[in-house]
């Protein structure tokens, strides 16, 4: 099963504005490694070549955090999505 | 300006324990919680260990909807293609409510359900933003355009605590003082759940594993059962998962574990009814944040309280037990008429004298010794690879069992400097 078909199994309420704002300056001028691209458990982040941009596909974000932690160059400005919003767990 | 008792951030294990003992005091607490209901934006693996908390609680938990007691321990050691596993099975953990499984969206539900027939305003699908300060004192809570003034301000808002950070009372987070966790509820008969894991009705097992789970990484799998599920996931080190190379697509972990032998025949048959993510305090004693400040106090993995002890991990239990404690510590502020600091100091007092901060005390150097990483790579190796040479029958007349062991200590490196070292470590844990 792919990652993103998990994540359709999954009840989200997705709001029009990202909870996940990125900061592409720090990005290319800081990070080397990218750790988000690999580390986020729902495999959100990914790279766009053309625009020299990492993009995250916030409304099948899982609000672990992960990312916030990993991004140790502080590109990643990560909140909760508002009240009724994101990742609704049913089991948790 | 009108002022409550309290409001509490964060409508988890804590800050429901937290307002369940005000409520019993009858005094004036909002808990807010961010998601659809509490326990929808909650995570675990998971199983609550009630033997420590059970003088806290009383009657707390008496009609709670646990999943399935835990009556049987296992643990695996997973090499490349082999494993070694033990299963413990004892009388004392069928007829003592030693632990219970839980999923955290119909747990929670229940405490919060629980709490609104005594008549405290849980409200749900409310972020909390921001923080209010008169002078160096909190005096409560801003979402959005709306501030609500309490005297006490409990933190209960999980290991991501933002209320904590504004507070200053903890500090940037470090990668190595976290894990992530990765979960899949796996939905099977009832029926099957007890013959595969060999439990009867209501009873079921915990089991975790160590090992190539991780690809040799700071971490683990776990598996817990439940009524009609199955609670299966990996834990990994984010300071770990960071320093590899060449790197590890963490949900790939997930799908690895999946594929194993030993998990394939467990899960068979089984529908993925949810796939969660969260990440987990791991600092121990050493990540634990400042405890309170004038007018607020942390509780629950907003403090960091989370104990991985290898063989078993734990935070439930020490959620409820802070949550507790801040209750009281409240009801005690409240007598004086003193919500400084100074005075909320009694919570990490009481804390000292409960199991919560002793047996985080007491495993400081836990975190320090699990940070090796021939615990994930080295002994899952050798221990499967020396059974199979036990077991293995092969074209060539068999060795003696004593040959093999010696055989293996002596190239294996068990017997080296650094693993004897290792072994006198022991004593420190």
């Amino acid at each position: 099963m792919r990652i993103d078909e998990k994540l359709a199994i999954d009840a989200f309420k997705t709001d029009k504005e990202s909870h996940i704002k990125i900061n592409h300056e720090i990005c290319r001028s800081k990070c080397k490694v990218k750790y988000c691209l690999f580390i986020c458990p729902g495999h959100l982040y990914s790279y766009n070549e053309e625009t020299d941009e990492v993009v995250v596909e916030f409304a099948g974000c899982l609000e672990c955090g992960t990312c916030k932690v990993a991004c140790i160059e502080g590109a990643i400005d990560w909140t909760y999505p508002k009240g009724e919003f994101g990742v609704q767990y049913r089991f948790g | 300006m009108k002022k409550i008792d309290v409001v509490i951030v964060g409508g988890g294990l804590s800050g429901l324990s937290c307002a369940y003992k005000l409520a019993e005091k009858d005094m004036q607490v909002i808990v807010l919680e961010r998601g659809d209901f509490p326990g929808s934006k909650n995570v675990t693996g998971g199983r609550l260990y009630l033997m420590p908390i059970k003088e806290l609680i009383g009657d707390m938990f008496d009609d709670a909807p646990f999943e399935r007691k835990v009556v049987r321990e296992r643990w695996s050691l997973f090499g490349e293609g082999n494993s070694i596993n033990i299963d413990f099975a004892s009388e004392k953990l069928r007829v003592e409510d030693h632990s219970y499984t839980v999923l955290r969206a119909n747990f929670d539900r229940w405490f919060s359900e629980k709490l609104m027939e005594k008549g405290v305003f849980v409200i749900p699908k409310y972020r909390v933003d921001d923080l209010l300060w008169e002078e160096n004192r909190i005096v409560g809570i801003k979402a959005g355009e709306e501030e609500i003034y309490a005297n006490v301000v409990v933190a209960s808002d999980g290991v991501l605590s933002f209320m904590a950070e504004k507070a200053g009372l903890r500090t940037k987070m470090k990668p190595k003082n976290y894990a992530v966790g990765i979960k899949e509820v796996i939905e099977l008969p009832k029926e099957k759940i007890n013959d595969r894991f060999n439990v009867d009705n209501g009873n079921g097992c915990a089991h975790l594993f160590v090992g190539d789970v991780t690809k040799g990484l700071f971490g683990g799998g776990f598996l817990y059962t439940n009524r009609e599920t199955i609670s299966l996931g990996i834990v990994a080190g984010i300071k770990a998962l960071m320093g590899k190379t060449p790197s590890i697509e963490t949900h790939a972990l997930m799908d690895a574990f999946k594929e194993r032998y030993e998990i394939k025949r467990l899960i068979e048959g089984g529908g993925l009814v949810e796939y969660s993510a969260h990440i987990i305090p791991e600092g121990g004693y050493d990540g634990i944040s400042k405890l309170y400040g004038n007018g607020i106090i942390v509780t629950g993995d907003a403090a960091g309280f989370a104990l991985n002890m290898g063989v078993t991990v734990r935070g439930m239990e020490f959620a409820i037990a802070s949550g507790i404690i801040a209750a009281e510590t409240v009801i005690k502020a409240k007598e004086a008429g003193d919500y400084s600091g100074k005075k909320l100091s009694y919570y990490e007092n009481r804390l000292k004298e409960t199991f919560v901060l002793k047996d985080m005390k007491s495993c400081r150097k836990m975190p320090e010794f699990l940070d090796n990483e021939d615990f994930f790579t080295y002994y899952p190796k050798y221990f499967p690879d020396f059974l199979e040479k036990v077991m293995w029958f092969g074209k060539e007349p068999k060795e003696r069992v004593g040959k093999t062991l010696w055989g293996t200590l002596k190239t294996s490196g068990m017997l080296s400097f650094r693993r004897l070292k290792d072994l006198y470590k022991i004593r420190n844990i």
